[in-house]
């Protein structure tokens, strides 16, 4: 089974007159991965109730909502990190190029599907070792060098750090931390790369700088955000979904769901009435 | 009233002094013992003495080569057997093993710790000395290697817990398996807490007497491989220390300062080497 022959399969796009050109262009895309009917356990407690989505190859989707709304769960079950705590259970099916992610060994997917997370969490090793942490441990043909510059200049680091690769990663701030996090996990060349959170530690001229990134690093892989930072899901994202208590209320694409949202629940949170 | 303000001021005054004076007391031993030791041992401390074989009795000079080197050899063979159990045990404790697994294995160790070493010696004894029937450096090396154990494993398992879940979700999320995130990233974010618990378990053990009595025994000679009895720095001050002669009571009271010494300084790197890593590791 191929995703791009069930593209829009959840993008949720009512059928007006006048989104003609957004479904359109929606349905031309290929989907990267496809969440479908997910539900989500910690325990007995469901923390996601039946959720379907598709994440759009070299395009950037959101995932927005107010705390404890999932998000951050949906986000990590892409990896299968959900799988580190004991007693979560994952029901349902998500499919990256096709395949089932549960089908494949977990070490490979994660190479595949990279993660940054909410604070900097650079190895307590060199700027350099950091980044070669990923391809040295996969056993990358790639002359180990080479790729940790191509990476530190995608993530917008090279520059800051050319002449010291051999200082501790600690010595950076926590901006350039952020990006040399965002720098190792696209050592590995991951498909896709799912960001928790991954400005909510940084000052405003980091996260500018990182927001940038993230619609540059479009060109290389496909992007997945989570953000509680709903200007930031409208500057980045070409989709966003919108979580409430573990539900997908919402997906379209960002525009429109930030112009015209189509349920009431996502109008009064995007308005700033709760959340 | 005065008089009650009186009675209140004085009774602060004094409870304030006093313990101010078991503060100063305790710091005190340690410095009135390493005192004593100078006075007493340090004519005795010469190149001799960390060359040469002891001297017969009456015989002035010799020194304490042998136990030297006989400690070293014990020890060598207690890090041997101590610090690979306690490591990789640690490292199932933190990081494999279930809540009810850890909990009992946690308390043994707890226990382990608190038995007496002397229990710990006749242990080794029935178990090292008895079937080969001679005493010998390989029983009192295990002897020590098993009071390494409990010391090495509790304190590397904190070491290890401390290291942030952050840095083990972020090799996970790059493909590296439990192993390797273990091998690549914990340990190394820890070794130096590691290596400090190592070094502060070697300088526990490296004064121990008791275990020793009835593994390595003692000798008055080089004790040439692992299989014959040994002379160590402990023993030899218990042996001297009891002996009639005014002579042998300055080379105990010399072999003394230099165990001390040297268990000062094993603790004072060890101490170096974590205050180091706090610094590294904050953020």
């Amino acid at each position: 089974m191929h995703a791009s022959v069930r593209p829009a399969v959840s993008v949720n796009i009512p059928p007006t007159g006048t989104n003609t050109a957004a479904r359109e262009s929606a349905a031309a895309l290929s989907m990267r991965m496809t969440v479908s009917k997910v539900n989500f356990f910690y325990g007995s407690k469901q923390t996601l109730f039946d959720i379907s989505l598709g994440i759009a190859t070299n395009k950037v989707t959101a995932l927005i909502g107010p705390s404890g709304c999932g998000k951050s769960t949906l986000l990590r079950t892409l990896n299968r990190m959900h799988e580190t705590v004991r007693g979560a259970r994952l029901e349902g099916e998500i499919l990256l190029d096709g395949k089932n992610i549960l089908g494949l060994d977990v070490t490979a997917l994660r190479r595949r599907v990279g993660m940054v997370f909410q604070r900097p969490n650079p190895f307590p090793k060199s700027i350099f070792d950091n980044v070669a942490y990923g391809p040295r441990i996969n056993g990358s043909k790639e002359p180990i060098g080479e790729s940790v510059e191509k990476s530190l200049r995608r993530a917008a680091l090279w520059d800051e750090v050319k002449d010291h690769l051999h200082k501790s990663a600690y010595e950076l701030s926590g901006g350039q931390q952020q990006r040399l996090c965002i720098a190792r996990a696209l050592a590995v060349d991951p498909e896709v790369l799912l960001l928790d959170e991954p400005c909510s530690a940084l000052d405003p001229i980091s996260t500018a700088k990182i927001e940038e990134l993230l619609v540059q690093l479009k060109d290389f892989c496909t992007i997945v955000t989570v953000t509680h930072n709903m200007q930031q899901a409208a500057r980045v994202s070409d989709f966003t979904a919108f979580l409430l208590i573990g539900q997908l209320i919402e997906f379209s694409p960002t525009p429109q769901l930030f112009t015209t949202p189509a349920d009431p629940r996502t109008e009064a949170y995007i308005t700033g009435r709760f959340g | 009233m005065s008089a009650r303000l009186r009675w209140r001021k004085f009774v602060s005054a004094f409870m304030l002094s006093m313990t101010g004076v078991c503060a100063v007391v305790a710091v005190c031993v340690l410095f009135f013992i390493l005192g004593y030791l100078v006075y007493h041992g340090g004519t005795s401390i010469s190149w001799n003495f960390f060359t040469r074989l002891p001297a017969p009795v009456g015989e002035p000079g010799g020194g304490m080569a042998n136990a030297i080197v006989g400690s070293a050899k014990l020890l060598f063979l207690a890090t041997l057997i101590g610090v690979p159990v306690g490591f990789f045990g640690a490292i199932y404790l933190a990081e494999f093993s279930g809540t009810a697994t850890a909990f009992i294995v946690r308390y043994a160790a707890d226990l382990l710790n608190g038995v007496p070493s002397i229990v710990i010696g006749i242990f080794a004894y029935s178990l090292a000395v008895l079937p080969f029937k001679h005493f010998s450096t390989f029983a009192g090396g295990f002897a020590l290697g098993l009071m390494m154990i409990p010391i090495t494993l509790r304190s590397t398992e904190e070491f290890l817990r401390s290291v942030p879940i952050s840095l083990r979700e972020g090799a996970m999320a790059l493909g590296a398996g439990k192993w390797k995130t273990i091998a690549t990233v914990i340990v190394p974010s820890a070794y130096r807490g590691i290596l400090t618990t190592i070094l502060l378990a070697f300088a526990r053990v490296a004064g121990e007497t008791a275990p020793l009595l009835f593994t390595a025994l003692g000798n008055r000679f080089w004790s040439p491989g692992w299989s014959q009895p040994t002379a160590s720095l402990p023993v030899a001050i218990y042996n001297y220390a009891i002996s009639p002669y005014e002579d042998w009571h300055r080379q105990a009271w010399a072999a003394g300062l230099v165990l001390l010494a040297l268990i000062l300084i094993i603790n004072i790197v060890a101490r170096g080497i974590l205050a180091r890593s706090v610094s590294v590791s904050r953020s």
